[in-house]
């Protein structure tokens, strides 16, 4: 029974106490912890890996390393080709465009190609940073992620809480309701919101007139949108955000509310002693992930619903869509690849520190 | 699973049961106010140019009208092209995605293939990082030269890290002596796969044939960049052209038709909402049945057991 080599000497003899004293057979014991290591997959796999003594080959040989390498290579290949196809895609729009990196370095002209043109030196970062257009998206992309992922939390924590309290067939319909904006895409949003928004038919307006206000030119006043983009933002996606902390919330023993209740607390207490408490390294972990992408706008958001007006670029315009505009619209590949090379390289550093961080809070959630 | 409190729900005071009421109604309002903005879209597209002029858009039409969908629907050539793209780009996005995904995940799963920590590495790695848009447009357009053509529609949108770590996660939990057997009978990678993983997999492929399928059917993103030729113009792209321009409908052949009576109104504004409902509607309605589905793709990682 005990014949494979993983199980050690020592855990042989407890393999064998256990299962004399629950009466069953140690091939039971041991299937039952073998299921419940691969059930903790994910993470785990890899850390296991190296406890796990793996030896393709046990065999001591003459052959030289090349050799025996190469031999692994032949036997893996059946799997290394399964796989070739996400290889090659990777490789080729992943991987390769990683050369924009240099792109900013370089004056760029689509005649001489990448190769051929001459480089530039700084130039580009220089002209970029002159004029305000690029720290105006940059404090905007900052600025509008810290408000989503704050208000995030607090309306996704509380939504999760009450929905909590809330019988099943009850949260099944509002959850569907809520759950409709995250299956249309920016552009139709942006259509719900013209129907709002619109100067002359507007529904905003039409009450505005209604009560004797003046109508708004909605389109054109920039400081109304950090407030509109808000808004459109939690509408899609709070479905999501509510769906997580409710699963969390879910996943709690419901023991401790049984003891809580016994000991005389209400739901507000019990909310805000262990619900809460327990959803924080969820909370965390979000929080953390979503600050590593800080530099990161959402294009559909802030193209789409604004209608790419230009008149509203002070508050509207991020990263993301001055990168485009500047690609797109006025062609500048030096500008549009000075502020790219600045949003990938701070978002890598972020993404780092803050997975960093994430490991050191709660080791299971990191992203590696 | 189930409302925990009703076991005591006898005992509950009265205080909690209007807090439990008053969340009630707080959700019940945020819902109305999700329902309340599609259903403003809905209602717009069958009113009357009239009608939108002088009460604006709004959820229940003074004098339900069809004007706006006949215009359409008269020279349908656009909405319908667009549809036949669209689907044919989702299906195969969708077959080649879940495929090329799920083979990757499924190597990534093996315990006994060599390279799983530089497979994964490399995966993994672009999650964080990523060359920018200018790099890609240039590789696209100048290098490949997939500008206009359909397969840029499909292609870069073809490996999703995300949805590879999820079918690994669930490939991982299946037991790894299925494959020993069928390995000691002499099957073949291939073979293994599609006959004994796929079938005990389903579920999995549902979820990320459906994730596929969302993000193939929404893309505007690539047609934006990418396309001009109003042949491969995707639904979403078609509505932003529609928003920016009503005129892409070409409702001046309106009156040409006599769709319209002299004395009323080319009905360019409720078309506009009725090409929305038209573009979205379908596909809105279809996605909540399959929500179970995207709900356990999403939670996956949330659970804490």
């Amino acid at each position: 029974m005990f014949a494979k080599a993983y199980i050690c000497k020592q855990a042989d003899a407890e393999f064998k106490l256990l299962s004399s004293l629950c009466q069953i057979s140690a091939d039971r014991v041991r299937d039952l912890i073998n299921f419940c290591a691969a059930g903790f997959g994910g993470g785990m796999e890899l850390k296991m890996n190296k406890v796990t003594p793996h030896n393709n080959a046990g065999i001591k040989t003459n052959k030289s390393k090349l050799s025996l390498e190469w031999g692994y290579f032949v036997k893996n290949l059946p799997l290394t080709l399964f796989a070739l196809p996400g290889i090659i895609i990777v490789l080729i729009f992943r991987y390769i465009p990683i050369y924009g990196l240099i792109l900013p370095f370089k004056n760029y002209r689509a005649s001489l190609g990448f190769f051929k043109s001459p480089w530039a030196g700084i130039e580009n970062f220089k002209f970029l940073f002159i004029g305000d257009a690029m720290l105006n998206a940059t404090k905007n992309t900052i600025l509008y992620n810290l408000v989503f992922i704050f208000f995030g939390i607090v309306i996704g924590v509380a939504f999760a809480l009450m929905l909590f309290e809330m019988s099943r067939r009850f949260v099944k319909v509002y959850q569907t309701v809520l759950f409709l904006p995250y299956f249309i895409s920016w552009v139709v949003a942006a259509y719900i919101f013209r129907s709002l928004l619109d100067m002359d038919y507007g529904l905003f307006n039409k009450i505005l007139v209604h009560f004797g206000k003046e109508p708004i030119m909605w389109y054109s006043e920039p400081k109304y949108w950090p407030a509109l983009l808000f808004a459109a933002n939690l509408w899609k996606q709070m479905g999501y955000t509510v769906l997580i902390y409710y699963a969390s919330l879910m996943g709690i023993d419901r023991e401790l509310y049984e003891a809580a209740r016994i000991d005389g607390a209400g739901k507000i207490r019990q909310m805000w002693y262990i619900s809460i408490p327990m959803l924080k390294p969820m909370i965390t972990m979000l929080t953390i992930l979503n600050i590593g992408r800080i530099f990161y706008g959402d294009f559909g958001l802030f193209y789409n619903v604004t209608l790419n007006s230009s008149l509203l670029y002070k508050t509207t315009d991020v990263i993301d869509t001055f990168v485009y505009r500047s690609l797109i619209d006025m062609g500048d590949i030096g500008m549009s690849s000075a502020s790219a090379f600045f949003q990938s390289v701070v978002g890598f550093i972020l993404v780092i520190v803050t997975n960093t961080v994430v490991k050191k809070v709660d080791e299971e959630n990191s992203l590696f | 699973m189930g409302n925990h409190n009703k076991n005591n729900g006898s005992v509950q005071p009265f205080s909690e049961k209007a807090l439990v009421a008053i969340f009630h109604l707080i959700i019940i309002f945020v819902c109305g106010v999700c329902l309340y903005s599609f259903l403003i879209v809905i209602g717009s597209s069958f009113q009357t140019q009239n009608d939108i002029m002088t009460n604006g858009y709004s959820v229940l039409p003074k004098q339900f009208s069809l004007d706006a969908y006949k215009l359409i629907l008269k020279k349908p050539d656009v909405l319908l092209n667009s549809y036949l793209i669209t689907i044919i780009t989702t299906l195969i996005g969708t077959i080649l995605g879940l495929y090329i995904d799920s083979a990757y995940a499924y190597v990534l799963s093996r315990k006994d293939y060599r390279y799983r920590k530089i497979l994964s590495f490399y995966i993994f790695f672009t999650m964080l990082f990523n060359g920018g848009l200018v790099a890609s447009y240039i590789l696209i357009t100048q290098w490949l030269k997939l500008k206009d053509t359909m397969w840029v529609l499909i292609l870069p949108a073809l490996v999703s890290p995300w949805y590879i770590m999820l079918m690994k996660g669930f490939f991982q939990s299946n037991s790894f002596s299925l494959t020993e057997a069928a390995k000691i009978d002499g099957a073949k990678e291939f073979q293994i796969f599609f006959k004994i993983i796929v079938p005990i997999s389903k579920p999995a492929f549902a979820t990320i044939a459906l994730f596929y399928t969302l993000q193939f059917w929404n893309d505007w993103w690539l047609s934006l960049l990418f396309i001009e030729s109003e042949k491969l113009m995707k639904l979403q792209y078609v509505l932003i052209k529609v928003m920016k321009n009503a005129e892409f409908l070409n409702s001046a052949d309106a009156l040409q038709y006599g769709l319209v009576k002299d004395g009323t109104q080319i009905p360019t504004l409720s078309a506009r909402m009725a090409m929305c409902v038209l573009a979205a509607g379908p596909v809105t309605l279809i996605f909540p049945f399959f929500q179970k589905y995207f709900v356990k793709g999403l939670t996956v990682g949330s659970i804490k057991g």
